[in-house]
């Protein structure tokens, strides 16, 4: 549903073009990288520990090695030092940083942990190997709990470091205690970001092959972060980072989970080297569900400060997050990636921020969709709405106000950043009118007078969010290891051809696509002769790949700058060559002519072709014609919007509903309405299952309960409604574009939108609360608890 | 999500099955449509060494029309036992949960048969099976015998057909005149069931004069909730008598605690859902 169509100078920005990449990733044409085949390829395996904490005491591998077709079987006494993963980001100075083995030594802490690999020459014999490895444990105890992992006397994670806290971080903004002293009312709650395990169509898969005619090593990777890789593979492996290579070719899904350095890339990489053949990899979705990083897992504790007559005056966030068994490649910096947004789109005096790492033994958490700011977006969203019940406030009423009005922006928040637009006032005023905001309230009452079996309520979440991390010295400042640049090189070619290298990593975004229509509108030639390269360290050497909403937000500019020095140096060509001033040429729609005499022209095609044979160049002018541009941001974008959720609970079974959702986002400049389209859905998809289905749960010895998918419940088109979408248009201007970014901002507000539904369905019977996923067991449960007049 | 080496035996008739199960010993395993058997070789919790596929049998596809019952074939699908035009005129309980079973993929491949015979707590096709006092035709190297339901069922993924036996087809009484419903509680569209309540009423006259209920996955087995049957027969068609009734739903139940619920609430759900089940199969 996308009615305003917002268009910059040219014709194709704006456009919603079918995306060029579909055909051959919807037929299954493509190469993932399961389907790489290489001669004399080896197949690894992983032995996972089934236990979640334990000392190895032996490994036998003898029946193993007899069995046709295995090659080798390696445990941790082979690559003693050898690390499997690593932080990028020690958040505070007195971090407690883990070390993550490639293969376990002498302890596993966390059910799915390696302690032994096999490679054979059949993928079926590997894994049929795994089974005559024999691993003889003594039994540790587990730690699943956070707050027990803190209490004194817990066993440890990781014994030497004498405790299983890895972090505090604090950010006290303003004077919270003041705050609160001036306050009628302080609101607390305690809410749950429960853990989750993201799931990719397409699994983790890794193949490594040395190449034979160099020293160089190429690994094929399922990975979002092929430039990022590179760098950590080299100072993982010691391998010169100039001989290594990684591609990540069509990668099926990411979501953050593919936003990692893996312990089965590592191995892969040094088997390659070491043994001299072919190592691939395929992850099971088994496999998947242990091993690969997982997301969340906060416990908030939330305070807000607010006056009688409704205005918000500080908050305090208190977090746990669980950092699982060992620090991967952002897991302690993901809770922190939310700290500037608890306060949201809302004005207040202090907001305090404390964040508690916590060593478990459990798979490993890290980024996952929204990273950080759906655990904000979820605790501020929540709390205003447990606010404005207690004030007998009507919930949007509360939120408009305390929010920034749109003739404040630029508007400094309390965390310090400086939002540079927004209009909340129009999102949701558009998603009052699609929504039927009245109408449903109306419903609402009839059926709560006629004590109806199933309550309905209503969902509210107005958002707000960060993308395109981020000035590089702001990460700089923030501990964390890397730049936030992103980079372009745009050549012409000289058949016309354009040939458009760009450091993101698409995923399934539909990088292809949008590049296009920029570098179409900027340089005039048409969607159809331009081709994206990406992913690829030997084509594309230079960027920061893809994740955090930032590939349009970051690598959009390097786009447009590219194509405008393109455009440039061609300029000076077509004027030499039109025998005229370069400040006479005009060039519009790809085409350069000579102002007041239109006649005279040339095409940037014919320039290029020019370029390249470089018989009739202005003195000199190299040879060539390129572009290339590495934009290091101003600053974050910030998208928002206001999403409504219509939510039935069945008071008898406690299941919940969802009969209607609305989202208007505002992500300012769009390139292509219909990929922004497909963000908003699949967004949402995720958010709502964070809501509603998924969860991922550990009985007290660590063991993973929820390690298949009929355990695990992800939802299916059949299980979510038709979403009813538009957006406003504020651009952004800290970006070139007037763009924002719209990857995470369906799932990092919708999560809230459904939850603060579902109570408000049954907060008349007493509930203030529902744990997530708002199960029919969680939604029953808090109604029979406050039935029974306890705290839901 | 590889499982290990099996042989594997394309069977053109039952005497034949019968004669590859024998030849495989107890290794060996009937493969019907795959969906739940393959699912277990490949999470390796289960080898059989020899696969013994009936998919192929003819006999075993057949729905016939036998006077007063339906033998439905142990090997028609759960796609067709949806649809097929016997079924839902005569046992519309089965053709209306088959309707429920997974989702469209699983259901053009999966079987009646294997679906019984992998009995499943949480499977539909047994609850709906035990709830009309379906008969069960089993063929073995002694030949063939019938098992009432009451008998079939024998514990978790345990049924009375023997490791060299083959089940053929299962025979399901016309419930003309009764009305039905199956009643299924699931948290994602393709998703088992948490419960699930079969139940047909028979109703003259403004009285229940005859029922049967079943409930899904409130024990190793499917359970028949007798003591609601009794409760509702002769009383009246309401809303109010059938509520009362459905209070005992859950008594001498023995419900499992997993991931989407435990005992309490399943029992909890079981009142309801049979309250509504056999409501709405009452027409009311
Ligand atoms: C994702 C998923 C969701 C599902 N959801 C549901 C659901 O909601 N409700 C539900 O009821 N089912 C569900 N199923 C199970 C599905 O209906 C299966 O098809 C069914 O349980 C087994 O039928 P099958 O023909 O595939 O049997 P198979 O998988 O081939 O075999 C299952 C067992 O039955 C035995 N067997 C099969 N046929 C015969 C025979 N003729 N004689 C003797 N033994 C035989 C096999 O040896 C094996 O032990 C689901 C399955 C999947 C994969």
């Amino acid at each position: 549903m996308t009615e305003t169509v917002m268009r910059t100078d040219g014709a194709a920005i704006g456009r919603a073009d079918r995306r060029k990449e579909d055909a051959r990733l919807l037929t299954g044409r493509t190469n993932w990288t399961d389907n790489i085949q290489l001669p004399g390829t080896l197949y690894m395996s992983c032995l996972r520990s089934s236990m979640a904490h334990a000392k190895i005491l032996s490994i036998d591998a003898t029946a193993a090695l007899e069995l046709d077709g295995v090659v080798h079987v390696f445990t941790g006494k082979d690559f003693p030092e050898l690390a499997g993963s690593t932080c990028v980001w020690p958040v505070t100075d007195d971090i407690k940083m883990s070390t993550f083995p490639a293969i376990c030594l002498d302890e596993v802490k966390y059910a799915g942990d390696v302690v032994a690999i096999v490679l054979a020459n059949d993928k079926y014999v590997a894994v049929d190997a795994l089974d005559l490895i024999d691993v003889d444990y003594e039994h540790l105890d587990a730690v699943v709990d956070m707050e027990e992992a803190l209490k004194p006397g817990s066993p440890l994670v990781h014994s030497e470091m004498g405790t299983n806290e890895c972090y505090v971080a604090r950010m006290p903004c303003g004077d919270y205690e003041a705050a609160k002293a001036k306050a009628d009312l302080v609101v607390r709650r305690r809410f749950i970001n429960q853990r989750l395990i993201p799931n990719t169509m397409e699994p983790r898969a890794v193949v490594a092959a040395p190449m034979g005619m160099s020293d160089e090593i190429t690994i094929w990777s399922a990975t979002q972060i092929p430039h990022v890789l590179r760098v950590l593979l080299a100072l993982l492996t010691g391998i010169p980072e100039n001989n290594i290579r990684v591609v990540a070719p069509d990668v099926g899904g990411g979501f953050g989970a593919k936003l990692q350095i893996n312990r089965e890339e590592v191995l892969a990489l040094v088997l390659a080297k070491k043994i001299g053949k072919p190592i691939k990899w395929t992850e099971t979705r088994s496999e998947h569900m242990v091993a690969t990083h997982h997301g969340r897992d906060q416990i908030q504790d939330i305070e807000l400060a607010v006056t009688q007559d409704g205005q918000i005056l500080g908050m305090k966030v208190d977090l746990l997050a669980d950092m699982g068994a060992y620090l991967q490649i952002i897991t302690p910096g993901t809770p922190l990636l939310g700290m500037f947004m608890y306060s949201g789109i809302y004005k207040m005096e202090a907001l305090d921020f404390t964040c508690t790492g916590v060593y478990t033994t459990k798979t490993p958490t890290d980024a996952y969709r929204g990273a950080g700011r759906p655990e904000a977006t979820y605790a501020i969203e929540r709390i205003v709405d447990e606010a404005a019940a207690e004030l007998g406030i009507e919930p949007l009423e509360f939120r408009k106000r305390n929010w920034i009005k749109h003739e404040e922006f630029p508007y400094t928040q309390i965390a310090g950043l400086t939002y540079d637009t927004g209009n909340y006032e129009a999102a949701t005023a558009r998603a009052l009118e699609l929504f039927g905001y009245d109408e449903l309230r109306a419903e609402q009452t009839a059926r709560r007078a006629s004590g109806d079996t199933v309550q309905l309520g209503i969902g509210i979440s107005t958002f707000t969010e960060m993308c395109g991390l981020a000035p590089s010295r702001t990460l700089g400042a923030l501990k964390y290891v890397a730049g936030g640049w992103e980079h372009c090189t745009i050549r012409a070619l000289p058949t016309g051809k354009i040939e458009l290298v760009t450091g993101t990593s698409p995923h399934g975004q539909g990088h292809e696509t949008a590049w296009s229509q920029i570098a179409s509108d900027i340089i005039g030639v048409p969607v159809e002769d331009i081709e994206v390269v990406h992913g690829d360290t030997g084509r594309a050497p230079y960027g920061m790949d893809t994740y955090g909403s930032r590939s349009l937000a970051v690598g959009g500019q390097a786009i447009k700058m590219a194509g405008e020095r393109l455009v440039e140096k061609a300029r000076l060509i077509a004027a030499h060559q039109l025998e005229a001033s370069p400040d006479d040429i005009e060039f519009s729609a790809g085409t350069y002519s000579v102002k007041g005499d239109p006649e005279k022209s040339t095409t940037i095609q014919a320039v290029a072709f020019e370029a390249f044979t470089a018989h009739n160049l202005p003195d000199g002018m190299e040879p060539t014609l390129s572009g290339e541009s590495t934009v290091d941001p101003m600053d974050f974008s910030y998208p928002h919007g206001t999403h409504l959720a219509a939510m039935e609970v069945d008071t008898e079974t406690g299941m919940v509903k969802l009969r209607k959702y609305v989202a208007v986002d505002d992500c300012g400049i769009q390139i292509n309405p219909m990929i922004v389209e497909g963000q908003v859905h699949g967004g949402l998809a995720q958010g709502i299952a964070q809501a509603m289905f998924e969860g991922a749960l550990y009985d007290n010895d660590g063991n993973l309960l929820t390690g298949s998918m009929g355990d695990y419940l992800l939802p299916s088109a059949a299980d979510l409604p038709s979403f009813i979408t538009d957006r406003t248009v504020t651009p952004s201007t800290t970006h070139p574009l007037g763009t924002k970014g719209i990857g995470e901002a369906g799932a990092i507000a919708s999560t809230p939108a459904i939850i603060n539904g579902v109570v408000d369905a049954i907060r008349h019977l007493g509930v203030t609360d529902v744990f997530m996923p708002a199960s029919p067991q969680n939604v029953w449960r808090a109604i029979q608890t406050a039935k029974n007049g306890g705290a839901a | 999500m590889i499982p290990a080496e099996f042989d594997y035996v394309k069977a053109g008739s039952v005497d034949e099955a019968v004669a590859a199960l024998v030849a495989g010993g107890e290794d060996s395993k009937v493969l019907g449509g795959g969906q739940s058997l393959l699912p277990v070789l490949r999470l390796r919790l289960n080898s059989p060494s020899v696969l013994v596929d009936v998919s192929g049998i003819d006999e075993l596809r057949q729905v016939t029309d036998e006077g007063s019952s339906i033998l439905v074939g142990a090997g028609v699908t759960t796609h067709e036992v949806m649809h097929h035009a016997l079924v839902t005129a005569h046992v519309p309980l089965l053709s209306q949960a088959a309707g429920l079973v997974a989702d469209p993929a699983i259901r053009h491949l999966g079987t009646f048969g294997g679906s019984c015979t992998h009995a499943d707590p949480s499977g539909d096709m047994p609850s709906v099976a035990a709830a009309l006092d379906a008969e069960f035709v089993v063929a073995g190297p002694g030949g063939r015998r019938t098992v009432a339901a009451s008998d079939f069922f024998v514990d978790f993924f345990t049924t009375a057909v023997g490791l060299d036996e083959v089940l053929v087809a299962v025979r399901l009484p016309k419930m003309d005149g009764w009305g039905s419903h199956y009643e299924k509680f699931h948290r994602t569209a393709q998703a088992w069931a948490i419960v699930g309540v079969a139940a047909a009423v028979k109703v003259e006259g403004g009285a229940i004069t005859g029922a049967k209920v079943a409930l899904t996955n409130m024990g190793p087995t499917p359970v028949r909730a007798t003591s609601v049957e009794a409760a509702l027969v002769g009383g009246p068609a309401t809303v109010e008598a059938i509520a009362g009734a459905s209070g005992s739903a859950a008594d001498g139940t023995s419900p499992t605690t997993d991931t989407h619920a435990d005992a309490e609430f399943r029992q909890h759900l079981a009142r309801v859902l049979t309250a509504r089940a056999v409501t709405k199969a009452a027409g009311l």
